[in-house]
């Protein structure tokens, strides 16, 4: 039986995390569809064609699908779901929404949150914050699963050529509309895919003071990120946040300032290639994750570090 | 208008967890619990909006063993008025959790349900969404912001991209943000006026829902350490460090 991936898009564009998905599903099986459900998203459609690990694509294309309604979602799939073993989607806010209203319409338990398929009904998936893996198996006969995209590498996007299917929209909603978006629109690197990341923390002490990190972001192409405090603070927008309840970052650098290293923190953080922490308070948790760590007060730290950056001949982009 | 607030008892977030060493989970006695935290703004924005004269009564619900009821009795002192604990030991997977549900908003007939948009423990951000598909109302997931209005709430969600709004019809659930607002603590008084407050108790096996678990936990294991690393002196140092040693900038 073939698996179906749920994409997430804009339209316009498939969103990135769809692409490690896509990776995640394939290893699950090979005959993956997926299955896009928009209003003239064409060129979503295209591109997802492109994809060589795609071998189908099914499109919905109905203005009702403008914006995206869990609900309105959740219908169009379930009209589809049963050729198939597993429905998958990414783990993001996305996901999160989507996959248990699917899941408990087809009476599944869904496995949430894998950074590993072991087999087609097992998998690795982190509990308590990441304190802990569990190997879990489902004894369900199809499968909802969603996937944490930083723990598999984006598939390629060129070379392929699957087949478009165009079918038939399913019934709105009538209970729940969207309103309205507040995209907050960068230049950076996102903060789920930079490969470098920088993060303030309640040591920033104000939002005026985040300067200093876009500042050295600025210099590294990174990405921002924040600790819960920070955002709680009102420092920076929620979309920044780092941690369990927020994102998850895996880049090759993670740079993290003023930020003492709670648990929760370091639940979306400590898969990072290289972490550095900069932190006055010697024993902060922060230090015990960090591959190099600078006990010093970051107004000065900060300030220093974007001097010496400057006095590098190349930076990696 | 009726709320229900669901709640769950779960380890408290500031507990080290320890992987216990066969394999079978992670180590659960003699360590503190609490209510899940996203629980306790889900607790506190129905206490609000009955505060503001919004919401007639709030009904706090939790499903397990039978000290989970500590976190009913939280939330009542915090003020919901009455409790439920459907009563039920070993794992409770959130499909089962949403069934019994369901069959307390039948009983109750609650206009809203609350609860935290995921639990800290196994992390897996479902009962909400499910409790709404099994009801076939509307979910308004990861919310920062709730406008009652007479027939329909307006929710901000906390989405990837940044702020989402959207409206959903009455009757509806929301699962809540930590950024929701702030959870009061429960004064001394209050907690001895919520010694009074009835708490129904409820067996599962009685509510004639599936509870048996579809996933085997096959193995728990502690994630692999990260090696140690070394202080550096200055900032000099840790530019060469990077550039040289661990070549990421």
């Amino acid at each position: 039986m073939s698996v179906l991936l749920i994409a997430e898009h804009n339209n316009k564009e498939v969103k990135p995390f769809t692409l490690n998905a896509i990776t995640a599903a394939s290893q699950i099986d090979q005959d993956l569809h997926v299955l896009l459900i928009g209003s003239k998203a064409d060129d979503v459609a295209k591109s997802l064609s492109e994809v060589p690990l795609v071998k189908k694509v099914l499109h919905i294309d109905h203005e009702i699908y403008e914006n995206y309604i869990a609900e309105n979602y959740t219908a169009a799939i379930l009209k589809h779901a049963d050729k198939y073993s597993h429905i998958i989607c990414s783990a993001n806010t996305f996901g999160k929404n989507l996959m248990p209203r699917v899941a408990a319409l087809l009476d599944i338990s869904q496995v949430s949150d894998i950074i590993k398929v072991i087999s087609p009904d097992t998998f690795l998936r982190p509990i308590y914050a990441g304190n802990a893996f569990a190997t879990v198996k489902s004894n369900d006969e199809k499968k909802c699963v969603t996937i944490r995209p930083t723990s598999f590498e984006a598939a390629e996007t060129t070379g392929g050529s699957a087949e478009i299917e165009k079918i038939d929209a399913a019934d709105q909603s009538e209970n729940t509309k969207f309103i309205n978006r507040e995209e907050i629109k960068s230049d950076r690197p996102e903060l789920g895919t930079a490969r470098i990341v920088i993060s303030g923390g309640r040591g920033l002490q104000s939002g005026e003071n985040f300067k200093l990190i876009t500042d050295v972001a600025d210099k590294l192409n990174a990405a921002i990120g924040a600790s819960r405090a920070a955002v709680d603070a009102g420092y920076i927008t929620n979309e920044h946040q780092v941690g369990q309840t927020g994102k998850v970052v895996v880049p090759d650098l993670y740079i993290a300032v003023g930020i003492s290293g709670a648990i929760q923190h370091l639940a979306g953080m400590k898969e990072s290639k290289v972490i550095v922490a900069i932190n006055k308070d010697g024993e902060a948790p922060i230090f015990s994750v960090a591959d190099y760590g600078l006990e010093a007060d970051l107004f000065e730290a900060l300030p220093q570090f974007l001097e010496e950056l400057n006095k590098l001949n190349t930076i990696q982009k | 208008m009726k709320i229900l607030v669901a709640v769950k008892r779960v380890i408290d977030y500031n507990v080290q967890i320890r992987v216990k060493e066969d394999g079978s989970g992670v180590v659960t006695d003699n360590v503190k619990m609490s209510t899940n935290p996203p629980d306790d703004n889900a607790i506190e924005e129905a206490v609000k909006i009955k505060e503001s004269g919004k919401a007639t009564e709030i009904i706090a619900v939790t499903v397990g063993e039978e000290k989970a009821q500590e976190t009913v009795r939280k939330a009542l002192a915090v003020g919901a008025d009455r409790g439920i604990h459907v009563k039920i030991d070993g794992t409770v997977e959130p499909l089962a959790v949403s069934k019994i549900l369901k069959k307390i908003v039948e009983k109750e007939n609650p206009d809203l349900v609350f609860m935290g948009k995921q639990a800290i423990d196994d992390d897996c951000n479902q009962t909400g969404q499910m409790l709404a598909a099994h009801l076939n109302w509307p979910q308004a997931t990861f919310a920062s912001k709730i406008e009652v209005n007479d027939k329909s709430l307006q929710v901000t969600r906390e989405v990837d991209e940044g702020l989402e709004t959207i409206e959903v019809n009455t009757p509806a659930i929301v699962t809540c943000d930590l950024r929701l607002n702030e959870p009061r603590y429960a004064s001394l008084p209050n907690i001895m006026k919520a010694k009074k407050k009835p708490i129904e108790q409820i067996n599962a096996s009685d509510l004639g829902v599936d509870t048996n678990p579809r996933i085997e936990h096959i193995k728990i294991e502690e994630p692999p350490k990260r090696k140690a690393g070394i202080k550096v002196a200055s900032v000099e140092e840790l530019v060469q460090k990077l550039k040289n040693e661990a070549k990421v900038i």
